[in-house]
């Protein structure tokens, strides 16, 4: 079978973008988006403020990403670079409600949470604001240029732009002392770091909120496309009842059926919920891609279904399940609790414990041993043996740590250092600033009497003064 | 198959590409025309990297871009604000003397740290990594020091070198006894066996080690001393230990001492700056340095 040349179709491979024009609505879901915006943009912008007291030598911001002395602070936790690992898990525990989120109500995190859907409901409202509302703006936008647009657009985008100013700038309230950058900042006397990534935000949160919106959900991100993997039949999802809407028809034309004895839905066909839906998808179609499950058609068409005495919930949050069981005649079923969401949430606690536990058994010392492998071993003039280590020792406390190093496992080993003070036992003590690494060379001689063999495992034992905390770790001690 | 080139999917409504494989079609579901834009923008991006960075090659150059840049020039940028940075923390190491270096943890850090990267740099080759030494050449690690091992004795020896084109230089020459006749090669053989039981090791069946000691009164003890223990004013070794610089075989102590060995180091401080040797000094020192 071969393609003639007449049959390749000539189409457009690229199309416009459909501009929406979301309209105003209230109700339930619309107050419930309100709220999460308003709490999640308070704790964006209050959560730099918070001080958190440490101590004299460490930051008092409560949530600080310290890059220049590498240190990550959120409250009573601090982590240092080595323990990123922290981060997998929360990266997994934050997938993991993603999960069950969407287990239990479908896309709730897209429709309410996700910052595209806060920040881009918050320039709607600034464009709702400025330049009326749905059919205003599609008026304005197919309007010669007067004077009147141009002063609406151009005080759309200053309002767009001072809100992506705004936004880029306290995403850097992260990173420094969040009054002393504001203040230097204000003054033009921040660093040029800062400015530049507050720029940059400025630049993506006006082009993603003002101008890309939906746009990033479709074509963006991946969690649509993950999304349509993890659904399943008894997830709620903001669903059109085809059974009870279909056939649609308006109101006249349905009085009209039933005195002809004929089947009328309860969809008037009046298109309120995609005159209202933020990525304008047609709710009817069913689930799809483009849907974010932000329940505002559900404000609109109970709006119009109270309005035409119909009762509400012609769309809802629905599961897929019940759809065919209405079709059978069966009653509602929720199925909230199933092996999914069990095991999703059995995850979630598994994954919350560990990290619980990690945390909490979270060592403020740390002692790290490296042997040193050229040379392996070395005999002193007495004839004796002796081994060379590199230590590190760590102090994650914001004051000055004492350090009491002992060696055993080879019987009359010593210790000399040259960074280690040695005490009268043969130990060895270990001065470290607050906050701080050190590395100590420490060589471990044993006498000629003693004759270690080939390999002779020896332990370290490092003591904090202050906290008692001792950290241990086993090397080998070679020999000839 | 049908011949009409726009065909409409009956379930979706879409039009197809008109590309068919086994008779299966596939949809065309056009991309944003903003991400073709995006396209061309990366294409615009190229040409201005083009002009901005170094980019297409010349006959016996290339264009140099706007700004000169060079990846060379970066790392020259990057070395020198390492080492401004260095010199910054080594600062302190410059106007304190070695036992103030020693006394301060902070100055020992930063000492320790600059003496193992230039011990890496210039005495690796001899002295092994690790200060560990090899055949000829000391092992700095065993406690034994032929001219001394205090911080200002080694500072001394690294500044001057041993044998050295140096005015200060440590210098002595051990006679070649044997080559020169001052020793029969029976009494080589008879000094060489008493030498290896001052450092513990057995004698050859048969050879008269009380000869020996005799003959290492009349001949060695002015430098290495009566007890064999040696003399760092002259860097003639102690021969009491376990350490033996030039092998510990007979054979090895009877060329020892037949033909002397007199080996050189280089005077450092020619070489090196003094901060750098001062670091070494306090590095080598923590080797196995004694007081």
């Amino acid at each position: 079978m071969t393609i003639s040349a007449e049959e390749i179709y000539d189409g457009p491979l690229y199309e416009a973008a459909k501009k929406v024009y979301p309209q105003k609505v209230w109700g339930t879901y619309r107050r419930i988006k309100w709220i999460v915006l308003w709490i999640a943009l308070g704790v964006y912008y209050i959560l730099p403020f918070i001080r958190w007291n440490r101590g004299p030598n460490a930051p008092n911001q409560a949530v600080l990403v310290d890059i220049a002395h590498s240190r990550f602070y959120a409250f009573f936790i601090e982590l240092w670079p080595q323990e990123v690992y922290y981060f997998t898990g929360l990266l997994i525990l934050a997938a993991l409600i993603l999960f069950l989120s969407n287990a239990l109500f479908g896309r709730v995190w897209c429709g309410y949470a996700c910052p595209q859907t806060v920040w881009t409901d918050l320039f709607l409202w600034v464009e709702r604001f400025i330049e009326g509302d749905r059919r205003d703006r599609i008026k304005l936008d197919a309007a010669p240029w007067t004077a009147d647009k141009i002063v609406k657009r151009v005080a759309k985008h200053a309002a767009w732009l001072l809100i992506a100013m705004l936004t880029g700038g306290a995403a850097m309230l992260y990173f420094v002392d969040a009054p002393t950058l504001l203040k230097d900042m204000v003054t033009l006397k921040g660093p040029f770091i800062a400015y530049l990534w507050a720029g940059i935000l400025t630049f993506t949160t006006y082009s993603l909120a003002g101008h890309m919106r939906e746009q990033v959900c479709l074509y963006m991100c991946p969690w649509p496309r993950i999304q349509a993997a993890l659904i399943d039949n008894d997830a709620l999802n903001v669903t059109y009842r085809f059974d009870r809407g279909e056939p649609r028809m308006s109101v006249k034309d349905s009085i009209k059926a039933h005195a002809h004895g004929q089947a009328a839905g309860d969809c008037i066909d009046c298109l309120q919920c995609v005159a209202v839906c933020p990525t304008g998808v047609d709710i009817r179609k069913g689930a799809q891609m483009g849907c974010i499950q932000c329940g505002l058609c559900i404000d609109a068409c109970d709006a119009v279904m109270t309005k035409v005495r119909r009762p509400t919930q012609l769309i809802a949050y629905d599961t897929d399940e019940n759809r065919e069981r209405r079709k059978r005649g069966e009653a509602n079923v929720y199925h909230l609790i199933r092996p999914r969401t069990i095991l999703y949430a059995a995850a979630i606690a598994l994954t919350g414990a560990i990290m619980l536990y990690a945390l909490l058994t979270r060592t403020n010392s740390h002692l790290s041993v490296l042997h040193v492998r050229a040379p392996l071993f070395t005999q002193t003039a007495q004839g004796g043996v002796r081994n060379g280590y590199t230590l590190r020792f760590s102090n994650k406390l914001s004051e000055p740590g004492d350090f009491t190093l002992e060696v055993s496992g080879v019987k009359g080993a010593t210790m000399t250092s040259a960074m280690a003070k040695p005490l009268d036992a043969g130990q060895l003590t270990v001065r470290l600033d607050p906050d701080s690494t050190l590395e100590v060379p420490v060589y471990v001689t044993a006498p000629a009497d003693a004759a270690p063999g080939k390999s002779t495992p020896l332990t370290f034992t490092a003591t904090d003064a202050k906290t008692g905390e001792r950290s241990v770790v086993v090397d080998n001690f070679f020999g000839p | 198959m049908s011949t009409d080139p726009v065909q409409v999917d009956r379930i979706s409504g879409q039009t197809t590409t008109g590309h068919e494989w086994d008779g299966i079609r596939e949809l065309n579901t056009p991309l944003p025309r903003w991400w073709l834009w995006l396209f061309y923008l990366t294409i615009a991006f190229s040409f201005a990297y083009w002009i901005v960075y170094p980019a297409w090659p010349l006959a016996s150059s290339y264009t140099a871009g706007l700004f000169g840049y060079t990846n060379r020039g970066r790392v020259a940028e990057e070395l020198a604000a390492g080492q401004a940075a260095r010199m910054q923390a080594a600062a302190g190491l410059e106007t304190a003397t070695l036992a103030q270096i020693a006394a301060d943890p902070k100055l020992t850090e930063i000492a320790l740290a600059e003496g193992k990267a230039a011990f890496g740099d210039n005495c690796t080759p001899c002295h092994g990594s690790g200060g560990q030494g090899q055949r000829g050449y000391p092992n700095l690690t065993a406690g034994r020091w032929l001219w001394g091992g205090t911080l200002d004795q080694i500072h001394g020896t690294i500044t001057h070198g041993i044998r050295a084109d140096d005015p200060d230089t440590r210098a002595s020459a051990m006679p070649s006894f044997g080559k020169d006749g001052i020793l029969k090669p029976e009494e080589v053989r008879e000094v060489a066996n008493y030498v290896r039981t001052l450092g513990g090791l057995e004698p050859e069946q048969g050879v008269d080690v009380a000869a020996g000691k005799k003959i290492f009164a009349d001949n060695c003890s002015a430098c290495h001393g009566e007890d064999g223990k040696g003399n760092i004013d002259m860097g003639a070794p102690n021969l009491t230990t376990k350490v033996w610089q030039y092998g510990s075989d007979i054979s090895d102590l009877i060329y020892t001492i037949t033909y002397a060995r007199n080996s050189v180091m280089p005077a450092w401080g020619k070489r090196l700056d003094p901060v750098t040797i001062k670091s070494l000094a306090v590095y080598v020192h923590s080797l196995g340095g004694g007081t």
